[in-house]
């Protein structure tokens, strides 16, 4: 019992085996992928171990306090360089390795020609309530 | 009559209906609907007689999810609407179901799901809420591992061990919501205690009352980690320490030690001591050893390698600590505690701060990363 987010990342990730961007697939492949997520997500519902699903919007800004008064200073979007999240599932699983083993099943999600992208997802562990024993 | 009260007769509710014919899962789900509209009705004055009113409510449940399901399925009906007379629940119908639900054919999670619920008669609701989990989510759960239980059967006897772990895991593992989940284990493992005459389970029972009875003092107003030797005594539940000790003792004197009985009795020697400097650190590190007969794990290694420390000395705890590996959860929060009572300072210090980055919670993060800070704070003042 215990959750972890599975993270899709726009950029950042280690390329992935079939790596043609998306909007070069042929429609079907498009359509064959989207359902295959929804898929997935009822899937993990069915067996009791969906928590959470969000996509995220690429348009990211950085964000900080700037001193007493004063408007918060933005900037962005983000440098083509960095790290961006496009997306997360929460699951909650028996163990590490069935969080292993789902995400595996997400990374083989179709791609161009219906084949599995073989994405690289990551996959971080919750941090945990703290346990009534352990002294 | 409260909540708990009327929970308590969910498990008598279920067996008479199952006795009276029914198949679990579709009972279980007339009994769940049954306590829903319970809740409600008895807001002003519960009936006179809650377990009848129960059951009627629940065989009427019944036969409607059957009817509607037999009807989908273009079938007779196959239960009459009035029940056949007898069928009085007994103690075994109780401790049956317990096995049911912790059936070894079931996840840890859905064992644990289906025993706050069956048993328990805890809500999905509630039950979603204490593990964060979608409310649809903890109900498909729920109704997979009934349909699990329902294929695999039962057949003899069950384990009472893996009853044993499904309640330690309620106990030790929940967030805290509305319904407070250690103290919802410790009403289960009492009523199987009731049911049930085995010193592992009065192991079990003594151990989470003991360790329930320092429940207030382990953690301050703003949630961070009070450590055992610093916590404020006064505030230990002395009635619950004794009755503890008591179920402790009983159960040890029947010469049958099992990995509760000596985990209790370890919670036991600390609850005893009025003052930390009491403590019998020589008793403790021996049933260590007791229990390492039964639970050879690296955390009870470690634990041990503490207990060491305190009643021979840091360097002592520090040569059992490198028989552990070095990636045990914890283990960097013990090396630094025993280098610091060694005198390493530096050294600890720069443990404090591993362990902090490895902490599995925010609770432990925050104490390791204040350990830390308050050793720099001390070798800069130097």
């Amino acid at each position: 019992m215990a959750k972890y987010l599975l993270l899709k990342h726009y950029r950042g990730a280690p390329a992935p085996k079939n790596d043609i961007p998306m909007g070069e697939w042929k429609p079907a492949e498009v359509d064959a992928h989207i359902k295959f997520m929804n898929d997935f997500a009822e899937q993990l519902e069915r067996n009791g171990e969906f928590v959470d699903a969000q996509a995220l919007s690429p348009d990211g800004v950085w964000v900080r306090y700037d001193g007493e008064g004063k408007a918060p200073v933005t900037d962005g979007p983000f440098a083509e360089t960095k790290d961006l999240i496009a997306g997360w599932m929460v699951i909650d699983v028996d163990s590490h390795d069935r969080a292993l083993e789902l995400a595996a099943q997400l990374s083989a999600a179709p791609g161009a020609n219906g084949e599995p992208i073989h994405e690289w997802l990551e996959v971080r562990p919750f941090m945990n309530e703290r346990p009534n024993v352990t002294d | 009559m409260d909540g708990i009260e009327l929970r308590e007769l969910v498990p008598r509710v279920l067996s008479v209906l199952v006795r009276r014919g029914a198949d679990f899962a579709t009972a279980e789900d007339a009994v769940q609907e049954a306590l829903i509209k319970a809740l409600s009705a008895w807001e002003r004055e519960a009936p006179a007689d809650p377990t009848g009113w129960l059951v009627t409510v629940a065989w009427r449940s019944f036969l409607d999810m059957t009817r509607s399901a037999t009807a989908r399925r273009d079938r007779e009906v196959r239960f009459d609407a009035e029940p056949p007379a007898g069928a009085v629940p007994s103690v075994d119908d109780t401790l049956g179901l317990y096995f049911l639900c912790a059936h070894p054919d079931l996840s840890s999670s859905s064992a644990v799901a289906l025993t706050l619920r069956a048993v328990g008669g805890l809500t999905t609701r509630q039950i979603a809420q204490a593990y964060l989990v979608p409310e649809a989510t903890m109900a498909q759960r729920i109704s997979r591992a009934k349909r699990t239980v329902s294929e695999a059967g039962v057949e003899g006897p069950g384990d009472v061990r893996t009853v044993m772990r499904i309640l330690y895991l309620v106990f030790n593992e929940g967030y805290s919501g509305d319904i407070d989940l250690a103290a919802e284990a410790i009403r289960l493992t009492r009523q199987l205690a009731a049911t049930l005459d085995d010193p592992e389970v009065q192991g079990l029972l003594a151990l989470m009352l003991l360790h329930h009875a320092r429940r207030r003092s382990r953690t301050r107003a703003d949630g961070s980690i009070v450590p055992l030797a610093e916590q404020d005594r006064d505030q230990w539940d002395t009635e619950l320490i004794a009755e503890g000790i008591d179920i402790a003792q009983a159960a040890l004197a029947r010469d049958q030690l099992g990995q509760y009985q000596a985990q209790a009795a370890i919670a036991a020697l600390h609850a005893d001591a009025t003052r930390v400097e009491e403590t019998d650190w020589v008793q403790i590190v021996e049933w260590y050893d007791e229990l390492l007969r039964f639970a050879d794990t690296p955390i009870v290694r470690l634990n041990r390698a503490v207990a060491v420390g305190e009643a021979d000395g840091a360097p002592a705890g520090l040569a059992a600590l490198t028989e552990i590996d070095g990636d045990v959860l914890r283990r960097d929060a013990v090396a630094a505690y025993l280098h610091e009572r060694n005198g390493d300072l530096e050294l600890a210090a720069r443990l404090y701060a591993v362990a902090a980055r490895n902490a599995p919670n925010l609770a432990e993060r925050d104490h390791q990363t204040r350990q830390a800070a308050r050793l720099n704070e001390l070798l800069q003042r130097r």
